[in-house]
């Protein structure tokens, strides 16, 4: 059987069948690209690593419930980006925050499981503290943002430095543990199928597509990211649009980070750097515009998903490690080019 | 030089123009224009908003093209394919935006890009600053060739600009509403300057809304109107108010749009607002059915009066909407109160460009269309489909982005907004600029029919004969202030030309 994606490619996408195999393949993919965008380039990812991978080890279900589950944090954080960037803004501080909040929550939970307070309630309430905290740095930042105006870019940044200051400064830059055992089942769960933060991943993109299609809150962020001013004519509460948007950011870092320290069973100050790229790489890679006023979950979710089969294939493939880093950065790239090319 | 030229015409002027056209998609800019600009004198350029002034300064120095014409600059042969032919010809022009690098020293800025270099490439600072001292000495400009632009006034700016031009050897200047940024002391600066530089044999064309400086400054003027010259003539000897009806001129459109008596009630009252300097003191009101509409020039104040009432911009003063209060700095409460605001600049004030139709007329009140905050699409197209054939906009579709409309679509889904969360009182601003003449009418329909339903509008408008056409009553501005109000029987175009450019009446 010929599993060539060559072969593939020209039979089902070339138009004109009398052009040589190699000039109608290189006709086709940009073609096709420029047809379907980015789910295209997904699927033919996913196509060339199913093909390429030793004894196809990509295209099995544990390896798919893998993916899922390693792509879950970077995807609740990048839904979160997600309404920030259409928005008209940015979050850089998403790895810093979750990495504090991971630290802060776990702190709780070890006090909390000193007074005798039972495991479950224990980690409810660290979970809480954690996610609570999220928000709080996102009040901050999208306060900062909000009523004197600075730059996103900037404000953010401050938050990342003292987020990941603060991080250290709690714990003594020792990581905390050890965590209840009701806890670390979260992230942990060697005998479920489907492991309960991919579970989380889909309710955190269900709610965050609805909220942001079907919902007014969701309807204010596109108006104030595609024109501020015409939303603040139209009476539309503007700053706290803003500042909500940064504090619903800075949440879903929050959980980002139990989830994180749940699976590790200890809370990490390290944790979480460069995340905040991935997350970014993940909003744009699927479509939305860093200019504001664009962009959808499920846009985001497709870019995470190409993030993610990119690791997986590539470490499935044995490439180098550095070298996966110089790839992603060439799709990275190539998407987005791609997609304004289309756009012109 | 031709055989012909005799004694006092041998000299050529400084600038013709002859025949110049400029047509842009559905209106002739210019037609057929004839200019003359004598070597060394002031030639003051006047017409009503929109008459081609603009059109005319932008093809002079090459920002734009000619469509038809020819011109000559000291009998050569001028065709400006760039901003930089016309300073090789020796035209520069001034506009009101300055073209000055603010965190940069006014010696700096003088000789951009053409800086004296010492050997290895070099800035010579030394030198720069002893030839921006001799250029500025030259004019009799006090300014110091080290000093910061950005920390200069704006009459400096204007100052360096002028130099500038100068440096580079240009011997016609454009001066754009020169006087439009300045105080009244700096004016006679900037006059003291333009004599200084006519006797120095500069030919200066000026341009200014305000027809007193015409007097103070200028040789000649010449009346644009409808893309046309009516006439050039010599300032000695002209009276103000020649200058004003040459500028209206055109048969007044017999076309009225009377409405019922207003109401007694005053649905908008206006107490002494004042709003960051552009706007001084206005009081008024404006009653159930009504429409008052604000006359007046550019730059007098009138978009600015209609953000402080409506939140949009800061202001003192008092302002109530149907018996409410408004806080100031809210559109929020505005809009709550029964305010609308179209504003100025519909794509970027107005309208999510991107966003659907119906996205756009339920922007100020979606929570009507919405349950729990959740917005039912259903119901949101039966909200705006009504609404879509009561204005006529086309293409009849709910779910089009905004940005395929053309501009009279456009702002009609502005409108539709306000009609769908029923605004008592509505604030128009340049209602039916850039829209075609069809749209134009529907637009003037739609409003009387509002006024009749017992909505009170203010409406701002630059072009006199919708003002006239349209209001009640005229509010006209100038200079931040009303300076006088109008009743539609006793209203024609020439007195609120004279009380918007302060020109005295006989």
């Amino acid at each position: 059987m010929q599993r060539s994606p060559k072969r593939l490619l020209t039979l089902m996408y070339s138009r004109d069948q009398s052009t040589s195999r190699t000039a109608a393949w290189l006709y086709a993919l940009p073609n096709f690209f420029f047809r379907y965008g980015i789910v295209a380039g997904f699927v033919l990812l996913c196509l060339y690593f199913g093909t390429f991978t030793e004894e196809h080890r990509f295209v099995t279900r544990d390896n798919f419930i893998n993916v899922a589950n390693q792509i879950a944090i970077n995807m609740i954080l990048a839904s979160g980006m997600t309404f920030v960037i259409i928005a008209a803004g940015i979050d850089l501080s998403v790895g810093a925050v979750l990495a504090l909040c991971g630290v802060v929550g776990s702190m709780a939970m070890v006090e909390l499981g000193r007074t005798g307070l039972s495991g479950e309630l224990t980690a409810a309430l660290g979970m809480a503290a954690g996610i609570g905290l999220g928000a709080v740095c996102g009040l901050f930042s999208g306060s900062l943002v909000a009523v004197p105006r600075l730059p996103a870019f900037i404000a953010t940044l401050g938050m990342m430095m003292m987020a990941r200051g603060l991080a250290f400064v709690v714990c003594g830059g020792r990581p905390v543990s050890p965590l209840p055992q009701a806890f670390t089942a979260i992230g942990q769960s060697p005998h479920r199928l489907v492991p309960i933060p991919v579970y989380i991943m889909t309710a955190v993109v269900f709610l965050a597509h609805l909220v942001l299609r079907h919902h007014t809150f969701g309807r204010y962020v596109y108006a104030v990211g595609g024109n501020e001013e015409a939303a603040r004519l139209s009476g539309l509460p503007v700053r706290r649009i803003v500042i909500s948007v940064y504090a619903l950011s800075g949440a879903l870092s929050g959980l980002g980070g139990m989830i994180l320290a749940s699976k590790l069973g200890s809370a990490d100050p390290k944790s979480g750097l460069m995340y905040e790229l991935d997350a970014i790489a993940a909003v744009v890679l699927g479509g939305t515009s860093l200019m504001g006023g664009r962009g959808t979950v499920l846009g985001t979710l497709i870019g995470a998903l190409i993030i993610g089969v990119l690791n997986n294939g590539l470490s499935l493939m044995k490439v180098d490690q550095y070298w996966q880093y110089v790839l992603k950065g060439l799709v990275i790239i190539g998407a987005v080019l791609l997609d304004r090319l289309k756009r012109e | 030089m031709s055989p012909h030229a005799t004694t006092t015409e041998a000299v050529a002027p400084a600038l013709e123009v002859r025949g110049v056209s400029k047509f842009f998609p559905g209106v002739q800019a210019l037609r057929n224009v004839d200019f003359t600009l004598r070597a060394g004198e002031v030639h003051a350029l006047v017409g009503e908003n929109g008459a081609g002034k603009s059109t005319f300064i932008k093809i002079l120095p090459g920002a734009l093209p000619k469509d038809a014409g020819i011109m000559r600059v000291f009998g050569q042969a001028y065709e400006p394919r760039s901003p930089w032919d016309a300073l090789r010809a020796g035209i520069s022009a001034i506009y009101q935006e300055f073209n000055l690098v603010p965190y940069l020293t006014v010696a700096e800025n003088l000789f951009l890009g053409r800086e004296p270099r010492r050997a290895g490439g070099l800035v010579d600072w030394r030198r720069l600053n002893a030839m921006a001292r001799d250029v500025l000495m030259r004019l009799g400009m006090p300014l110091n060739p080290r000093a910061y632009v950005a920390n200069l006034s704006v009459a400096g700016q204007q100052m360096v600009e002028i130099a500038r031009a100068l440096s580079v050897g240009a011997r016609i200047l454009l001066m754009d509403e020169p006087s439009a940024a300045l105080t009244e002391h700096d004016l006679e600066r900037l006059f003291e300057q333009v004599r200084r530089l006519r006797s120095q044999g500069v030919s200066v064309i000026y341009i200014s809304h305000r027809l007193a400086e015409i007097f103070t400054i200028a040789d000649r003027a010449t009346v644009l109107r409808d893309g046309e010259v009516v006439g050039t003539r010599d300032v000695a000897g002209l009276q103000e108010m020649d200058l004003v009806r040459m500028m209206v001129g055109r048969q007044v459109e017999t076309g009225s749009l009377a409405g019922g008596a207003p109401g007694q009630e005053p649905l908008l009252q206006v107490e002494g607002v004042s709003s960051g300097g552009m706007v001084h003191d206005c009081t008024f009101e404006v009653r159930a059915g009504e429409i008052a509409g604000i006359g007046g020039l550019v730059g007098s104040g009138r978009t600015e009066l209609a953000r402080a009432i409506f939140g949009a911009a800061p202001r003192t003063g008092r302002v109530v909407v149907a018996g409410k209060v408004l806080p100031p700095g809210s559109p929020r409460a505005a809009i709550r109160a029964g305010l609308g605001l179209l504003p100025e600049d519909r794509k970027l004030q107005g309208l999510l460009l991107r966003m659907l139709v119906r996205e756009n007329i339920t922007l100020a009140n979606v929570g009507a269309v919405a349950c729990y905050g959740f917005i039912s699409a259903r119901r949101e197209r039966a909200a705006a489909r009504p609404l879509i054939a009561d204005l006529d906009i086309r293409p009849p579709e709910t779910d089009r982005a905004v940005m395929y409309l053309s501009g009279g679509n456009q702002q009609k889904v502005v409108l539709a907004r306000w009609l769908f969360t029923r605004s008592q009182v509505l604030i128009l601003d340049e209602p039916t600029r850039g829209i075609d003449v069809g749209a134009k009418a529907e637009v003037h329909m739609l409003m009387r029919r509002l006024t009749d339903q017992g909505a009170a509008l203010l409406v701002i408008s630059s072009e006199l004969p919708e003002l006239l056409k349209v209001s009640d009553r005229i509010l006209v501005m100038r200079e931040g202030s009303i300076v006088g109000v109008l009743a539609r029987e006793e209203a024609t175009e020439e007195k609120v030309m004279a009380l918007a450019t302060g020109a005295v009446l006989p």
